[in-house]
């Protein structure tokens, strides 16, 4: 993050709980309401299922779950941002169930800082880094590493 | 593929790869039958036309390495070099070569000059008196013995009465016509006289004979060569493609007189009506005998049937289109198939009688689109299996073993996604039979088998699944050695009683190989996990059979296709689940005291037989209560009757399979999902994997 030219990024926010969260806007294809999602048997509980994207079957992660934090009941804010992430050198479209999504907002690459190696509960590996936005931190998601497959397939070999 | 130069290349590349591969061939062929002149002219009508087609769109150096190939095999189609197994290799060789400067030439690995040079050298000493051929040149050789059009001729055979007694039979004359092509064989009976007067020695009937054929005027003469002087032959061509086109039908002069205004139509009709076809006229007036008109009249209809058959053989050419092309299409096909789904359904809400008959309408529409789609996309799989025997002749000689491979069913027809993808494993099954189970020739002798081994492929249809199997007559699995491996690799426990089928099945797991030592084809290990992990991928299973000392029989039991199949639609809790059809038998209801009274086993007694179920809603641990009266779906998996268990039925459901994706690629029991009619989702259950869950976890609660 060595901020020798000034770029700006746009990012979007979403909320788990209290904290707040960006992903870079080039990652997100759109953004859905809740809608019903196919649970697929003898899978992690924070791997909701499928659903149907327009024809395509999209698997849909639970980010509160995956974070370690409680389930929330589903609000009218609940939504599942579509994102393309990277897996395996394969780009696949996967779908976040986040409480609620904010803005877009733009931040110069000076803005952010490093992670903190101490004093958060999320793996630093997960973050990009911190930004601010008045006076709120927001957590900036290195979104592949998050859904990083080795990771998924971890843990779906626990659960089962 | 942006400018037109391009284009070309990249049609001259298909050509190319077409022609090399039926090079290859029937050079194997030609191995088999080296006095065959018809493979001869085979290879070299296909050198021929690589060599020119490379010269014109600027592959020199193909064409010139071609040429040389050429000009050797236009001296085996004139006698002047043998075939001989030297020249098949040589040849084979160039062969290999050409496709290495072919993707050369399309960005791949240069080709290696060296051995291009030494191949043509070899090619060039095969040319006797090499300075005296130098002037003339293949430039000059004579055309070749192109095959002719099929023409039609007619043959009229009255032999003379006392053929008999010069012992021929007139009969194999007839028969030996019939080998030539198309036959239709009309007796002439008119000269039999009654039976007082009836020499049985004497031969009264004559014949005509309308034959279509590719060969000439000359060879059909042939036939007759020896009784031409006793017997009235005469043959006339009475149909040639050159000449069909001929305007020699021109109007029937009633049609001519209407268009004039001369008479009126209906005038025309009556006259016509009173008329007599012209044979009935000529039969009545005693001037031809019936059966001489009923001859014409057959002549009549062959050649229109022909003249029509040539039309539409003209019309029913191919049409090249890449393979992307058809997969968008049977994508939208997919699609379709969901969006008729959701219409039949909302039809069936709304009861309204117009709604529902267009919603039939489109069923049975994309039904038939459907079907149609993925005919486009079947293949027969012999295009695959002729690739297998370059790699038997190839391995066998490398092995210093003498194999033959044999196959049958090759027109059987898969998906082209499904024949892409069962190359590898394929290949990894031949090695293996070549390898480890065909013996050496010495130890055939030894035990009283053949010196020649032998690979049979076979493919055949078998329902909604194709069934292709592999056998070889080697050496067969040896039970003892599997179970002893397993042991040592830590897969079985050293008590464990196993029977012979899972012993066999033990191969196919990772890191599992029985050959004594390593070789470069295979032992290893590596490969029969794959062929599984292959197989599995394309929804198959594999199944083998073995005697030791007999051989083995490898049995791949694929899907026809990939895209769509016929699936049974079942609910389990909230969610809704789909079985493959192909599989299922029957449905029967489960009562709760069906499942009292086979005190806590999963078994259930349908019409006296015993059937062990599975209870998918435990098996996927599905919350929510179990339902008082549950059905069984009876699916036949591996020649076993196995029940699964789920709350209810819903039917029969056109089922497009979307791929989970990598996210849940490592999700047990599932091949795929589809989406329903209301848009949600369901998951498509493996079954064969469900079993193999279950079997699993009995293992582990009893251990």
């Amino acid at each position: 993050m060595a901020a020798t030219t000034s770029e700006t990024r746009q990012y979007l926010t979403f909320t788990l709980g209290e904290e707040l969260f960006a992903v870079e806007i080039t990652k997100v294809r759109e953004v859905l309401d809740y809608t019903k999602i196919t649970k697929v048997p003898q899978t992690p509980e924070f791997m909701l299922g499928v659903i149907n994207l327009r024809g395509n079957v999209v698997p849909v992660v639970d980010m509160r779950l995956k974070f370690g934090l409680s389930q929330n009941d589903r609000t009218v804010n609940t939504c599942i941002v579509i994102m393309e992430i990277s897996m395996e050198n394969e780009m696949t479209v996967l779908g976040a169930l986040v409480d609620a999504v904010q803005e877009v907002f733009e931040l110069e690459s000076g803005q952010i800082e490093p992670p903190p190696k101490i004093g958060t509960w999320l793996k630093t590996e997960f973050m990009l880094g911190m930004g601010k936005r008045d006076d709120q931190f927001i957590i900036i998601l290195d979104i592949d590493k998050v859904f990083s497959y080795t990771e998924l397939a971890a843990i779906a070999a626990i659960g089962s | 593929m942006s400018t037109p130069d391009d284009m070309h290349k990249q049609a001259f590349r298909e050509e190319a790869s077409e022609l090399l591969s039926e090079l290859e061939n029937s050079l194997l062929e030609l191995e088999e039958n080296p006095e065959n002149e018809d493979l001869i002219g085979r290879v070299f009508r296909a050198m021929h036309t690589i060599k020119g087609s490379g010269a014109m769109f600027g592959f020199d150096e193909i064409s010139h390495f071609t040429h040389n190939v050429e000009t050797v095999f236009d001296l085996v189609r004139s006698g002047e070099i043998p075939v001989t197994k030297d020249l098949i290799d040589l040849t084979l060789k160039a062969r290999d070569q050409i496709t290495t400067m072919m993707e050369a030439e399309m960005g791949g690995d240069p080709p290696d000059r060296e051995l291009g040079e030494k191949i043509i050298a070899g090619f060039v000493a095969l040319i006797p008196s090499n300075e005296s051929k130098a002037q003339s040149g293949p430039a000059e050789k004579k055309p070749e013995p192109e095959k002719l059009e099929p023409r039609t001729y007619r043959v009229r055979f009255v032999p003379n009465r006392d053929i008999f007694k010069s012992g021929t039979n007139p009969v194999y004359l007839l028969d030996e016509l019939k080998e030539l092509g198309d036959c239709k064989v009309l007796a002439s009976l008119k000269d039999i006289p009654v039976l007082s007067q009836f020499d049985p020695e004497a031969c009264y009937t004559g014949w005509d004979v309308i034959i279509t054929t590719d060969k000439d005027i000359n060879d059909i003469k042939d036939v007759f060569i020896f009784v031409e002087d006793s017997c009235e032959v005469s043959v006339k061509v009475i149909d040639d493609p050159v000449l069909m086109e001929s305007p020699s039908k021109y109007k029937k002069i009633g049609e001519i007189l209407v268009e004039r205004g001369d008479i009126k139509p209906e005038t025309l009709q009556t006259v016509l009506e009173e008329q007599k076809p012209i044979g009935e006229m000529l039969v009545s007036k005693g001037l031809v005998t019936k059966d001489r008109v009923e001859s014409a009249l057959e002549e009549q209809k062959t050649v229109k049937e022909i003249r029509s058959k040539r039309q539409t053989d003209d019309s029913a050419s191919t049409v090249r289109v890449p393979a992307e092309r058809l997969d968008k299409l049977v994508n939208l096909v997919g699609e379709l198939v969901i969006v008729q789904a959701r219409l039949s359904q909302t039809s069936s809400v709304k009861n309204e009688p117009i709604l529902s008959s267009i919603a039939e309408e489109i069923e049975h529409l994309t039904r038939e689109l459907q079907d149609s789609t993925l005919s486009i996309r079947m293949l027969p799989i012999g295009s695959t299996f002729s690739r297998f025997k370059r790699l038997v002749r190839d391995l066998s000689a490398e092995l210093g073993k003498d194999i033959e491979m044999t196959t049958d069913g090759a027109d059987t027809e898969l998906d082209k996604t499904v024949i892409d993808k069962l190359n590898d494993p394929m290949v990894h099954l031949i090695r293996n039979s070549i390898d480890h189970g065909i013996e050496p020739p010495d130890v055939r002798k030894a035990v009283g088998k053949p010196d020649k081994g032998t690979v049979h492929l076979s493919a055949a249809h078998s329902g909604a699944n194709v069934l292709i199997t592999i056998k070889d007559d080697g050496a067969g699995l040896n039970p003892r050695s599997i179970k002893l491996k397993a042991i040592e690799r830590g897969l079985i426990s050293p008590d464990a009683d196993l029977p012979e089928k899972e012993l066999f099945g033990l191969i196919f797991q990772a890191g599992f190989s029985t050959a004594e030592k390593v070789t470069s084809v295979s032992g290893r290990g590596v490969g029969m996990d794959v062929v599984r992990k292959c197989i599995d991928s394309l929804q198959g299973s594999i199944d083998i059979n073995s005697k030791e000392g007999e051989g083995t029989i490898i049995t791949l039991k694929l899907p026809l296709t990939l895209a769509i199949i016929e699936g049974l639609l079942v609910n389990i809790g909230d969610e809704s689940y789909v079985l493959p059809l192909s599989a299922v038998e029957e449905c029967v209801e489960l009562s709760k005291k069906e499942v009292d009274a086979a005190h806590g086993r999963h078994i259930i007694n349908i019409r006296g037989e015993i059937v062990p179920y599975i209870r998918l809603r435990d098996l996927f641990r599905i919350k929510g209560e179990r339902k008082a009266l549950e059905q069984i779906v009876i699916a036949r998996i591996n020649g076993e009757r196995i029940g699964f268990v789920v709350d209810s039925v819903i039917g029969q459901h056109q089922t497009v399979i979307k791929n989970l994706g990598v996210v849940y690629r490592k999700a047990k029991g599932l091949s795929g999902a589809t989406i329903l009619g209301d848009g949600s989702v369901a998951l498509i259950l493996d079954i064969q994997q469900i079993v193999d869950m279950a079997r699993d976890k009995e293992v582990t609660t009893v251990a």
